[in-house]
């Protein structure tokens, strides 16, 4: 079947747009060790062929154990970092962060997320930074060090902006970051705030041009009349250097808060969702974007109901879902309408009578949806559950995980104190066995879906020493308390981890409490 | 960067309301308690859910989301409670949508819009008559009561972006609201005055003069100052 997504460029393209001849949705046609002359074996309406890596430990969550490989800072102003030269310097990763429990708004991480190779991982945070960590190559003298993350790129994505005809301030928060799958040596990013999405390069530079004729050494300009040979240029190599530029920068394009980004599989696309509209894009564009969803009531006095995640299917560009803060996901399919404001399946779960109280709606509001990595599943997050859909059964979840149930007692003051509100994400793991999502206390739990055994971790500083195995938590519901259980009213409900990621192939773990980034990783590894 | 965490006075009250409302919520008899929610504990969620939505509205920019799940609460509140305030069937239903009619008006409509409609809420929960509810439909709310014009007029001037001048306004009025709420005796005679009675010498005394005691009342809490002046009391 041809993938419609071709056609967009007519659209809104620029006269001179070379339009591919071929799909990624052909390519599967061809015969393996075939390949169209003139492209690269992954070329631009390719999708990478062939499934992920098998996973270094296919034990999933509940035979295999979990280590720290290392707790993460992000990179703090140059100035806090002078003040704090007598601080306990602990060096987890020989990088250049220091250990301080200074720790202010800005630094706090507001999204994580792995590129599709997972040697790369990127996290955003309130004050509008980008920092990019890089895995550790493998070397046989040190292979203690494998796996662990180092700082590869800082850089300011966003700025606070003022929209003076609203008299509004723009959050330079970092929702979300996406990656796009590497086709050529620069590693290319989404990074969004509320209204304005960019795109990043990411690129290294190792060599520089030495030898120019009109220039000296210094740069500054020759007077032409001096020169009497000329010379070519030469590249001699330097100290490697990564920089990242903005190379498009979509903006003007939402009314409200962009709570989510997915790129297309046809990698020429993406969405932005914002609490009533989603609006499609091309990458090559960024003053014209195509809405396709839109569910502002003509009356905002009708509104009941908002837009709260978007996400595009893995394999098929035209299809997608979006969830909303009445628990239902819908499925759309681009090819039935320009405007997908007809879903083409509608996923609900009919709310359970023995349970219901004033705070249903709230804690059936989905705060994350994520297709599998098969896409035959997608599993949403509402506040004390976890749901896996199967995408033939609209009527009801084929599973189910409590992810802290102790807390249906407790929404009255959970609605009080607003952690009713929280958003937690949550991520698959690379074969779609195991899935993963946080909770309070800076926990954080694992359940795996075949041997449906779950696991409860903490990520914090006391309990986790570099290559300690982590101990299982355990949240005493009532009665007895036994000596390693935590009592629910002890819990600290500010140490929230609402962003995990997962290597998409191997068993190692990104983990967000508030500034510090831990990564863990499987023992067997 | 917007900050969550402002004060609010009677903290210590609210909080042993919701410890009072755990209690009753973690009662196991009380599972399936949105048929049968102690009206004490409803209307502390509701004063919660009331005060969390002026917060919200008093934001630049208010969290969509957050807005739109606080109004839904608010409106199954309103709903399991109307039954035992025995209101008039009639403003019920367009009472829920109309409550969030001015507040969603839109995020950047004057706070005017928003206090009036809290204000209509409120008297419908009170069990007081439709009265008020025709003079907060004409026209646009927050030029319907006339004495009052002048002063929303001035804050729909002042717009939403200096929620700070109105702080200490709106504190005073949910003092006010509050306080009547639990102390105003309309609440006992509220079926008398419904109830056409006719026979009834002081029922039919007190109707006309409910009408215009919560009109007084009205009047007094959207101008502010001038109500603390007359001290609300039974013998008006």
């Amino acid at each position: 079947m041809k993938c419609f997504s071709r056609y967009l460029p007519y659209i809104f393209r620029p006269p001179n747009t070379i339009l591919s001849s071929s799909c990624h949705t052909e390519a599967n046609v061809l015969p393996s060790g075939l390949l169209p002359s003139g492209q690269n074996k992954l070329g631009p309406w390719c999708s990478p062929t062939g499934s992920p890596a098998p996973l270094s430990c296919e034990t999933g969550c509940g035979e295999g154990s979990w280590i720290l490989v290392c707790r993460l800072l992000v990179p703090t102003q140059v100035s806090l970092l002078s003040m704090e030269e007598d601080i306990d310097t602990r060096k987890i990763n020989n990088s250049f962060l220091r250990d301080h429990s200074y720790a202010t708004e800005a630094d706090i991480i507001s999204t994580v997320e792995f590129n599709h190779t997972g040697e790369l991982l990127a996290t955003g945070d309130k004050g509008g930074r980008v920092v990019i960590f890089q895995r550790e190559q493998e070397s046989k003298n040190q292979i203690h060090r494998r796996g662990e993350y180092n700082v590869y790129s800082t850089f300011q994505s966003h700025e606070p902006e003022f929209d003076y005809l609203k008299s509004l301030e723009i959050e330079e928060k970092i929702n979300k970051i996406r990656w796009l799958p590497q086709q050529n040596a620069a590693y290319f990013l989404l990074s969004t705030n509320d209204k304005t999405v960019k795109l990043w390069k990411v690129s290294e530079r190792d060599k520089r041009p030495e030898g120019y004729n009109l220039k000296d050494e210094e740069g500054r300009l020759r007077d032409p009349a001096t020169i009497t040979t000329l010379r070519v240029p030469v590249l001699r190599p330097m100290d490697l250097m990564v920089e990242a530029t903005p190379r498009r920068v979509f903006a003007n394009a939402h009314t409200y808060h962009i709570n989510s980004i997915s790129v297309n599989s046809d990698y020429e696309t993406y969405m932005s969702a914002d609490d009533l509209r989603i609006n499609l894009w091309n990458f090559e564009i960024t003053n014209q974007s195509f809405n396709i969803v839109d569910i502002k009531p003509a009356n905002m006095e009708e509104l009941t109901e908002v837009i709260t995640a978007a996400e595009f299917h893995p394999h098929h560009c035209n299809t997608f879902v979006y969830s909303s803060s009445k628990g239902t996901i819908r499925l759309c399919d681009m090819r039935a309408s320009a405007l997908c404001d007809r879903h083409t399946k509608f996923f609900e779960e009919p709310e359970d009578p023995s349970n219901r109280s004033f705070f249903s709606e709230i804690i059936s509001s989905i705060s994350d949806v994520k297709f599998s990595h098969s896409g035959r599943y997608i599993m949403t997050r509402d506040y004390l559950t976890v749901k896996v859909w199967d995408l033939n059964m609209e009527n009801r979840p084929i599973e189910t995980y409590q992810v802290h149930d102790y807390l249906r007692s407790k929404l009255c003051s959970l609605y009080e104190n607003d952690c009713i509100f929280d958003k937690f994400e949550c991520v698959w793991n690379g074969s779609d066995s195991v899935i993963m999502t946080g909770s309070y206390n800076n926990f954080f739990r694992m359940f795996d879906r075949n041997t449906k055994r779950d696991v409860t971790l903490e990520a914090s500083r006391e309990n986790s020493k570099p290559r300690a195995i982590l101990k299982p938590r355990k949240v005493c519901v009532g009665g007895k308390r036994r000596k390693d259980e935590i009592s629910v009213d002890s819990l600290d409900f500010s140490k929230k981890i609402l962003h995990t990621a997962w290597h998409p192939s191997e068993n190692i773990i990104a983990v967000a409490a508030t500034n510090n980034l831990y990564i863990f990783q499987d023992k067997v590894n | 960067m917007l900050s969550k965490g402002l004060k609010r006075k009677r903290e210590e009250e609210e909080e042993k309301e919701s410890l009072a409302v755990d209690a009753l919520w973690l009662d196991p008899g009380h599972a399936a308690v949105a048929q049968a929610p102690p009206t004490a504990a409803s209307s502390s969620l509701f004063d919660l859910s009331v005060i969390k939505l002026h917060h919200s509205l008093q934001q630049s920019e208010p969290d969509l989301r957050h807005l739109v799940l606080v109004v839904n609460t608010l409106r199954r509140i309103q709903a399991s409670m109307a039954p035992a305030a025995a209101l008039p069937p009639v403003p019920s239903p367009p009472a829920a949508p109309s409550m969030a009619d001015n507040l969603l008006a839109s995020s950047d409509a004057a706070l005017s819009a928003s206090m009036a409609s809290l204000l209509e809420d409120l008297s419908h929960i009170e069990g007081l008559s439709q009265a008020p509810q025709p003079l907060a439909d004409e026209g646009p709310p927050g030029r319907s009561i006339g004495g009052v014009a002048p002063s929303l007029g001035a804050l729909d001037l002042l717009g939403p972006a200096t929620g700070c001048l109105l702080d200490d306004g709106l504190e005073g009025l949910f003092e006010d609201i509050d306080t009547s709420m639990y102390d105003n005796e309309l609440w006992a005679p509220a079926s008398e005055g419904l109830k056409p009675g006719p026979e009834d010498g002081p029922g039919k005394e007190e109707a006309p003069e409910l009408d215009e005691a919560e009109l007084d009342y009205l009047m007094d809490v959207l101008v502010g100052t001038q109500a603390l002046e007359r001290p609300p009391g039974p013998g008006r």
